[in-house]
């Protein structure tokens, strides 16, 4: 998304070939289609592997992402990043108040929503459910369980895509390190926060932990040096509680 | 994977030099069993004599290591879980595999609905689908329980809730390993009538039981196994009473 909306006018890095100069609401669905094509790829392949291998072929994939976005300098510019990114245009109207910028994305939220709960209530969400409980089983009625789940991981990207361009545009630049394993587990500890199997609590662990990410800036006589250092151990902690004490979440319906 | 070829006058459902190995344990050796179409058939031998390996090798549920299976004239070396359905086969297991953290009623909508991935993605089960759900929740006396967590139900209800899935499937063959275990006198009857209604309809009925009484009544046709062979076959009152058949039972 980011790299479609790249644009000459601006400082120029060596090497750095490729502008676009889309706008906004142009790149962001295109953005999601590629994602989702890497997806369906990268997808094939972890579909061929499953529990600890799958997590760590994951993570391999992770690495992969991180390199390619740091060496990739003629359209990623690497490590020097991509910065003004475009910010969303509606009819003239720019939007870059925080404000205004927040109400666009509680517009996507509730499309993403309105989406996610059309899947959860159709057909495919019910044989999603079975796939958790028990895939060969579910198999055995005849669905291609892996059909299913490339489905679904498609879908997810498209969905993560979007929240990315999101990001690149309010933040208005990004480089490789936007990119990091950590920010991956971070957004599977929200989800595991905020409850697995329900729509809501995903929200909840993603409000949850937002809070408590700003609200540490508030905390007395803790030095500015520990605080980003502390957010991310008050979060372990609070994973690892939940884990001992209510494993299905915040809000979560499926035990783990 | 799956190599499929049209047997010429196959069998309706025939296994022939079927073998599955773990580790050094041939636990089906080099069986050839062809099994009568239409009707009960019953599989019984002593413990660990490959029952229910059998019937996870012919739901492909366990992957085949050698010889072949014909099921309906389809001459199989591979079996894919999914394609069971195209097989005209359904199972149930011996340990209840049912959607635990689901609801009754989604257990049963979710082997009735859409099975292609784009299509499942724009349906909402349909009148159709919940009429059909009602209907097989109302023979076991579920429908009342639709709105519950299958891990909420007693043992017996959840076996009851597994067969009439099953029953949900419009196929020739089902495969019910030990359907009777564990059950309470009415509901044991209750599920001996739905296997002799599968019967009356005629479908072909295979089931895996320790319970004598239970295997005379409602079989027509028996296979004994003992160690991954075929130690006997014929009608169920016949093959009974033949010497090798008392002594694998009563151990020697």
């Amino acid at each position: 998304m980011a790299v479609l909306t790249t644009n000459p006018a601006y400082e120029q890095v060596p090497g750095h070939i490729r502008y676009f100069d889309w706008t906004f609401f142009a790149a962001l669905p295109v953005g999601m289609v590629i994602a989702g094509v890497v997806a369906l790829f990268v997808g094939g392949v972890l579909s061929r592997f499953r529990d600890d291998m799958f997590v760590l072929v994951s993570v391999g994939f992770a690495v992969i992402a991180h390199r390619v976005f740091l060496f990739w300098q003629p359209v990623t510019r690497g490590p020097f990043g991509i910065h003004d990114i475009a910010k969303p245009t509606i009819g003239g109207l720019v939007i870059d108040g925080r404000l205004e910028f927040m109400f666009l994305s509680l517009g996507f939220l509730v499309l993403v929503y309105l989406a996610s709960w059309l899947i959860v209530r159709s057909s495919f969400g019910r044989v999603l459910m079975a796939i958790r409980e028990d895939e060969q089983a579910i198999e055995v009625f005849g669905y291609r369980a892996s059909m299913f789940k490339l489905m679904i991981w498609v879908i997810s990207a498209m969905m993560a895509a979007l929240a990315g361009g999101l990001i690149a545009s309010e933040q208005s630049f990004i480089d490789p390190n936007s990119f990091l394993l950590l920010e991956g587990i971070l957004l599977v500890c929200i989800v595991i926060l905020g409850g697995l199997g329900t729509i809501w609590g995903s929200l909840l662990g993603a409000l949850v932990f937002v809070l408590l990410n700003e609200g540490m800036r508030f905390v007395p006589f803790l030095p500015d040096a520990l605080i980003g250092q502390a957010r991310l151990a008050i979060l372990g902690m609070l994973i690892v509680a939940l884990m001992l004490f209510r494993p299905q979440g915040l809000v979560g319906k499926f035990k783990l | 994977m799956s190599s499929e070829e049209r047997a010429d006058g196959g069998g309706f459902l025939e296994t022939q030099g079927l073998v599955k190995q773990f580790a050094s344990v041939k636990a089906i050796n080099h069986l050839s069993i062809s099994i009568p179409e239409k009707g009960i058939t019953s599989i019984i031998g002593p413990n660990g004599s490959g029952k229910s390996t059998l019937i996870n090798c012919l739901s492909g549920t366990l992957p085949i290591d050698g010889g072949i299976v014909i099921i309906q004239g389809a001459s199989l070396r591979a079996i894919l879980p999914h394609h069971n359905p195209s097989h005209g086969v359904t199972r149930t297991f011996q340990e209840v595999r049912l959607f635990n953290q689901m609801t009754v009623l989604d257990n049963m909508l979710v082997v009735l609905t859409e099975r292609g991935v784009l299509k499942s993605l724009f349906e909402r089960s349909s009148s159709a689908h919940q009429d059909r759900a009602k209907e097989l929740l109302e023979s076991v006396g579920l429908w009342e329980k639709r709105k519950d967590q299958v891990e909420n139900l007693s043992y017996g209800q959840r076996k009851l809730l597994e067969v009439s899935r099953a029953l949900a499937m419009n196929v020739n063959i089902y495969l019910f390993d030990e359907p009777f275990a564990g059950l309470f006198p009415a509901m044991l009857e209750r599920v001996s009538q739905m296997l002799e209604g599968l019967k009356d309809q005629g479908k072909s009925i295979i089931f895996i039981e320790h319970n004598m009484d239970l295997i005379r009544r409602l079989s027509d046709y028996t296979f004994v196994l003992d160690s991954g062979e075929l130690l006997a076959e014929g009608p169920v009152n016949e093959v009974l009473e033949r010497p090798e058949v008392i002594e694998a039972y009563l151990g020697t």
